[in-house]
């Protein structure tokens, strides 16, 4: 360009609207200016959310409709932001510092996971739900795994059913962990983050070492687990336990007993049990409002019936009883991984139905059926009689479902995940509403969203 | 009412694997159906998502119900009794719209724009009901049986068109 040309705007610079820019603009899917606004839309925001049969009947005298623009300010927070735990996108309506109106903006990581499930044989499903939720891929994969296997109808080997289980709640200690590592990151601790990443390593060498790969393990399938335990696993879990249960005693020295993070904690995101129950909220969420719903003991599904634990509830609904729960749930889980590791009965660590599991590898050379077998398992995969399940587990985020729908093939007809992050991030405005700008931070923290669960 | 009973009030259903019942209601009946299932003590909608039948027409349903094209399936459940119950809802294609249940679970509303967004069934009376997981200019409804994966040049914005 020459000095004399004068610069072109480009055209859709020029088309920009007033309140938003169109490289950014999600469009209708963003918040929109207060005026333009329904009544109703904003009194749900004004917490009547919940117009629930005999609840308060909302009033719309009480919603400040007239408010003038230039009072507030909208303003964006994501989906780059380092705490909005990946992609999660925030639109922010301030009065000062105060939040009066949030809304989520999701989906930069949507990737159609249901519609590439419907591409992919059972037997490789797993490798693709355990990419949802990346931080508890084992649950993605039990809820997979054990939806296939209820349209089956196949009864799962004893010792496959306590490995899962071993295996779930290391990975629910691993996912509170990192939930404790990113917390204490937000809230400006960042010995905490450091902490919570060593001790989860501990746990993901395990899963290596058991599984061949840290995370997306696809350890957990359709028919029982891919491997057996590794020698000497007793070892490995006891020292893990040991180890883990013994720094969560150092975190409470470090955070649960300190005043600045009390401070910010206490008193700040607050939800009733109504709200949380109106809103589908599940999981640690659910049970910080006092409300002891824990599928591993309401509904117990595996082999949890047989296990000792406490499901642990808060009283508050606030951030801090959220951060106790998940602490006190580390160790519980290790409470009940020291069960497992004792009660694990000997036998098969997957069905031995030769049309669902594939034969041992040394198997192959010497029996003609068995590589039949293999060949038809692995290009064609197993045939799943017609029917529909839902099938709910408690992920360390809440209730983790799989809806799915058989047509006779060896491919789901329709996969969906129940993804408890999905529903747990509509009580982000509640939690939000009159509090500080500050103190969003640590709100969606407590949330605990995993953007690859939330946009599958 | 009874734990024992859930009034289902002359709606087709069936039983299930791990759900108390699968209740068939009509368009017409859905929304007064799960309207008494909440006040019958199922605190929580669970889930909510839609499945497209169009290239599996043949599926197992009671005799009363004529199958359509689109059914919306919604997952409620009874923390105090703990027990499930599963409303399927049969969507024709013709006129994919259902009344939205935000007034009694507004813990549906991401779940009604995410079934929106992609199945493309309408809920009449949602508060907000816009994309929620495609980008706002993305043109069909990707789980749909017709929007076949692998067919379609992928959209993104401000992309040079296909290659």
């Amino acid at each position: 360009m020459t000095e004399n040309e004068e610069y072109e705007i480009p055209a859709r610079v020029i088309e920009r609207p007033s309140w938003s820019t169109k490289e950014t603009s999600e469009g209708a899917q963003e918040m929109i200016l207060r005026e333009d606004t329904a009544a109703k839309e904003l009194g749900r925001e004004a917490g009547a959310v919940l117009r629930l049969p005999e609840g308060p009947v909302l009033d719309l005298s009480q919603i400040d409709v007239d408010r003038p623009d230039d009072e507030t300010m909208i303003i964006n927070m994501g989906p780059q932001h380092p705490s909005t735990h990946g992609v999660l996108r925030l639109m922010l309506e301030l009065d000062g510092e105060v939040i009066l109106r949030t809304k989520t903006v999701i989906g930069y990581l949507h990737t159609g996971m249901e519609k590439t499930a419907e591409e992919l044989t059972f037997v490789q499903g797993a490798t693709n739900v355990t990419r949802m939720d990346y931080l508890s891929p084992m649950f993605n994969e039990l809820v997979f795994a054990l939806s296939t296997e209820a349209l089956l109808g196949v009864e799962m080997p004893a010792r496959a059913t306590w490995i899962r289980m071993l295996m779930c709640e290391l990975n629910r200690v691993s996912s509170h962990l990192m939930w404790m590592a990113t917390n204490g990151m937000d809230l400006g601790s960042t010995s905490m983050m450091i902490f919570g990443f060593r001790e989860r390593e501990m746990i993901l060498s395990f899963f290596e070492k058991t599984t061949g790969l840290r995370m997306n393990n696809n350890y957990i399938r359709p028919g029982g687990v891919a491997a057996d335990l590794p020698d000497g696993w007793q070892d490995d879990i006891k020292v893990i336990c040991e180890t883990v249960l013994e720094r969560t005693y150092e975190y409470d020295d470090l955070l649960t007993g300190q005043p600045i993070f009390r401070t910010r904690t206490e008193g700040v995101g607050g939800m009733t049990a109504e709200e949380a129950l109106a809103l589908g909220v599940t999981g640690p969420l659910l049970r910080s409002t006092g409300v002891p719903w824990d599928l591993r003991r309401a509904q117990p599904y595996l082999a949890y019936d047989e296990l000792d634990f406490d499901v642990i509830v808060g009283t508050y609904g606030d951030n801090f009883d959220r951060y106790a729960i998940r602490l006190a749930e580390i160790r519980e889980s290790i409470r009940m991984i020291r069960q497992i590791a004792d009660m694990m009965p000997s036998g098969d660590f997957r069905v031995q139905d030769p049309k669902v599991t594939p034969p041992p590898r040394g198997r192959i050379d010497s029996s003609m059926e068995a590589l039949i077998h293999h060949f038809k398992i692995f290009t064609e995969g197993f045939k799943v009689p017609e029917g529909e399940v839902y099938v709910p587990i408690e992920s360390p985020r809440g209730e983790l479902g799989c809806y799915m729908v058989s047509d006779g093939s060896a491919k789901p007809y329709r996969m969906h995940i129940r993804g408890p992050c999905f529903v747990n991030l509509q009580c982000l405005p509640l939690l939000l509403r009159g509090g500080l700008i500050s103190d969003a931070v640590s709100c969606i923290s407590s949330v605990d969203p995993v953007m690859g669960e939330v946009d599958r | 009412m009874s734990a024992e009973v859930i009034q289902l009030s002359g709606v087709p259903t069936t039983q299930g694997v791990g759900v108390d019942k699968i209740a068939f209601p009509s368009r017409e009946a859905y929304v007064s159906l799960v309207d008494s299932l909440r006040s019958g003590g199922f605190e929580m909608c669970v889930d909510l998502c839609a499945v497209d039948f169009q290239t599996h027409s043949g599926r197992t349903l009671p005799d009363a119900v004529a199958p359509e094209r689109f059914e919306v399936v919604v997952n409620l459940l009874s923390l105090s009794t703990k027990r499930r119950v599963r409303v399927r809802v049969q969507v024709p294609e013709s006129d994919p719209t259902l009344p939205t249940l935000f007034d009694i679970y507004p813990g549906t509303e991401a779940m009604e724009r995410e079934v929106f967004d992609l199945m493309g069934i309408q809920f009449n009376g949602h508060p907000d009901l816009t994309r929620i997981l495609m980008p706002e200019d993305w043109e069909g409804h990707p789980l749909r049986k017709d929007f076949a994966s692998g067919r379609v040049p992928v959209q993104f914005k401000e992309a040079p068109g296909p290659r």
